[in-house]
C-alpha cells in the first residue's frame, strides 16, 4: 500500500497563503504532520501558480526536504516544473505525477521518468480526452501500459490512475473503475493502481462517507495506492483495516503497528 | 393546487412521467403553451436552481428535474414558434483548447437551459477561432469558457485577446469557470465574471443580461 499525502497543493487556501507569504515553517509543519500520520510519499503541487510554477516548485521541494526525508511525488502537468522538482528532490525513489497517453505529454514526461528512474502515475486519458465508456477506459489504459513497458518502464514503476468521475453524473462511474482495476490487475500482476478519491462524491452530500467506502471497494478490486489527506484519521484507519483484511499485511503487523501508534482506531 | 403548480412540483421532484402526463393534459385542455413552459416547467426549474445552490438538492436530482422539464418542453415545442419562447438570453459555451473535460461544462449548460437561456455548446478542445465564429454566427450576449487544468486555463486569456483584436470584446460578456479558476484569475485576465458552480453560473448570467 502506498499513501501519498495530498495536502501540499497551492489550490488549497492555507497552502496558497503560506506560499504567498513564503511561510516555510507552515509548509514544513504540514509535511511533518503528514509523515507522522502515515504518508509514504508527499505530493507537491503548485500548478495554480501558472506564472512562476517552476520557481515555487523549487522553493516547496527545498522547504519540505529540510524537515522530512520521505520521497516526494512531484505533481504537475507541466514537464518543466516536473524537471525542476525532480532535480531538487534528491536521492530517494521519487514519483512523477503524471504521464498520460496524450502524445505530447507522453513524449515530454517519459524522459524524466527514465532519467530519475521514478515511479510514475499514469493517467487513463489520451488525446481524445477521458474515456467515455468502460471499454474505452480499458483500451486506453491497456495501450498506455503497453507503451510504457515498451519504453523500458517496469510494471512495478507504473501506478495507473483510472481517473474517477462523479457518481452523481452517472451512477455507473464507480463500478466502471472497479472493473477496470480488476481486469488490468489480472492482466499485469506487477503494476500498481492509484487514485484520488474526492471526484467520486462530487455533487453529492456526505462526501467523506462515499470517499471512504469507495476506497475500501477499490482496495478489494486491486487498488494499492491513494492520494489522500492522511490527517483524516478515519480514512487512514479504514485503509489500515482494509489492507490487512485483504490479506496483504503479513501477520497483520502493519495493522497492529498502526493501532499501537494510535493511527488506526475504531 | 393549480395545474401549473402541479407541473412545477413534478419538475422539482424529478418525476418526468408525471411531468409528461400533466403537460399532455394541459395541451389537450388548450392551455397556452407558453404558460405551460414559463409558469409550469421553468418555474419548477427555478425552484430547483435555488435549492441546488442552497445545498438542499444534489446533482443527480437536478439532472432528473432537468429531464422532467425537457420532457415537457419537447411536448409543447411543436405548438409554438421558436421566437415566441422568451429566452432569458443566448450563451455560447465550450471548454478551452487542449482541454477535454466536459462534466462541469455540461452541468452549467443544463442549468442555464433550465432557467431559460438558449445555449450553443461548442464542446471540448475549442479553439479561440471557433468561439469567434460562433459569436459572429449566433450573436450571444455571453460566452462561457471552461478549463479544468492549470495549463489550459491560460488559453482563456488568448480568447479574450482575440476578441479584442476582432473588435468583439464589448459585444459579449465573458464568463469563466472550472476547478483551477478563481475570481482572482478572472480579474487578472479581464473576464466579466466567474462562478464557483453551475447554479452560481446561472445567477451570474442572469445578472449579466439583466
Amino acid at each position: 500500500m502506498l499513501v501519498v499525502g495530498e495536502l501540499i497543493n497551492t489550490s488549497r487556501k492555507n497552502i496558497k497563503e503560506a506560499v504567498e507569504a513564503k511561510n516555510a515553517e507552515y509548509i514544513q509543519q504540514i509535511a511533518k504532520d503528514q509523515v507522522e500520520a502515515g504518508a509514504d510519499y508527499l505530493d507537491i503541487n503548485c500548478g495554480t501558480r501558472v506564472y512562476d510554477e517552476e520557481e515555487i516548485m523549487a522553493w516547496l521541494v527545498d522547504t519540505v526536504r529540510e524537515v522530512v526525508q520521505v520521497p516526494l511525488c512531484i505533481d504537475s502537468p507541466n514537464p518543466k516544473a516536473l524537471a525542476v522538482g525532480l532535480e531538487r528532490a534528491g536521492d530517494s525513489t521519487l514519483m512523477v505525477n503524471s504521464i498520460s497517453a496524450e502524445k505530447e505529454r507522453f513524449e515530454q514526461v517519459l524522459p524524466l521518468v527514465k532519467k530519475y528512474n521514478t515511479k510514475v502515475v499514469a493517467l487513463c486519458m489520451d488525446d481524445a480526452g477521458i474515456p467515455e465508456t468502460a471499454e474505452d477506459r480499458l483500451r486506453v489504459s491497456d495501450q498506455l501500459i503497453v507503451d510504457l513497458l515498451a519504453a523500458d518502464i517496469s510494471q512495478d514503476q507504473i501506478y495507473l490512475d483510472p481517473l474517477i468521475k462523479p457518481l452523481g453524473v452517472n451512477n455507473q462511474f464507480g463500478v466502471e473503475v472497479l472493473d477496470c482495476v480488476r481486469t488490468l490487475s489480472l492482466r499485469y500482476p506487477e503494476i500498481h493502481f492509484i487514485c484520488g478519491l474526492s471526484n467520486i462524491s462530487f455533487g453529492l452530500p456526505e462526501r467523506k462517507l462515499l470517499n471512504r467506502v469507495f476506497m475500501v471497494m477499490n482496495i478489494t478490486a486491486g487498488m494499492d495506492g491513494f492520494i489522500l489527506d492522511p490527517l483524516d484519521q478515519s480514512i487512514m484507519s479504514m485503509l489500515g483495516a482494509a489492507w490487512t483484511l485483504i490479506g496483504k499485511d503479513d501477520y497483520c503487523m502493519n495493522y497492529l503497528k498502526g493501532v499501537r501508534a494510535g493511527r488506526i482506531k475504531a | 393546487m393549480t395545474d401549473f403548480n402541479r407541473l412545477s412540483e413534478a419538475v422539482i421532484s424529478g418525476d418526468f412521467r408525471q411531468a409528461e402526463v400533466l403537460t399532455k393534459q394541459m395541451v389537450e385542455n388548450k392551455v397556452d403553451p407558453l404558460q405551460i413552459i414559463n409558469e409550469g416547467l421553468i418555474a419548477g426549474m427555478n425552484v430547483v436552481a435555488v435549492r441546488f445552490k442552497a445545498g438542499d438538492m444534489f446533482v443527480p436530482e437536478v439532472m432528473m428535474s432537468a429531464k422532467a422539464m425537457s420532457t415537457g418542453v419537447e411536448l409543447v415545442k411543436p405548438l409554438v414558434t421558436e421566437s415566441d419562447i422568451t429566452s432569458a438570453g443566448k450563451v455560447v459555451i465550450g471548454t478551452v483548447k487542449g482541454d477535454m473535460h466536459d462534466i462541469g461544462k455540461n452541468l452549467v449548460t443544463m442549468m442555464l437551459e433550465s432557467v431559460g437561456f438558449s445555449v450553443i455548446d461548442l464542446g471540448v478542445d475549442v479553439k479561440a477561432e471557433t468561439f469567434i465564429e460562433a459569436i459572429k454566427e449566433h450573436h450571444p450576449q455571453i460566452i462561457g469558457i471552461s478549463a479544468l487544468l492549470t495549463t489550459t486555463m491560460l488559453n482563456m486569456k488568448d480568447i479574450l485577446d482575440i476578441l479584442k483584436e476582432e473588435g468583439l470584446r464589448d459585444k459579449v460578456k465573458v464568463i469563466i469557470g472550472g476547478a483551477p479558476v478563481t475570481q482572482e484569475f478572472c480579474t487578472q485576465i479581464g473576464a466579466d465574471g466567474y462562478a464557483d458552480d453551475a447554479a452560481e453560473a446561472a445567477d451570474l448570467c442572469k445578472r449579466l443580461v439583466g
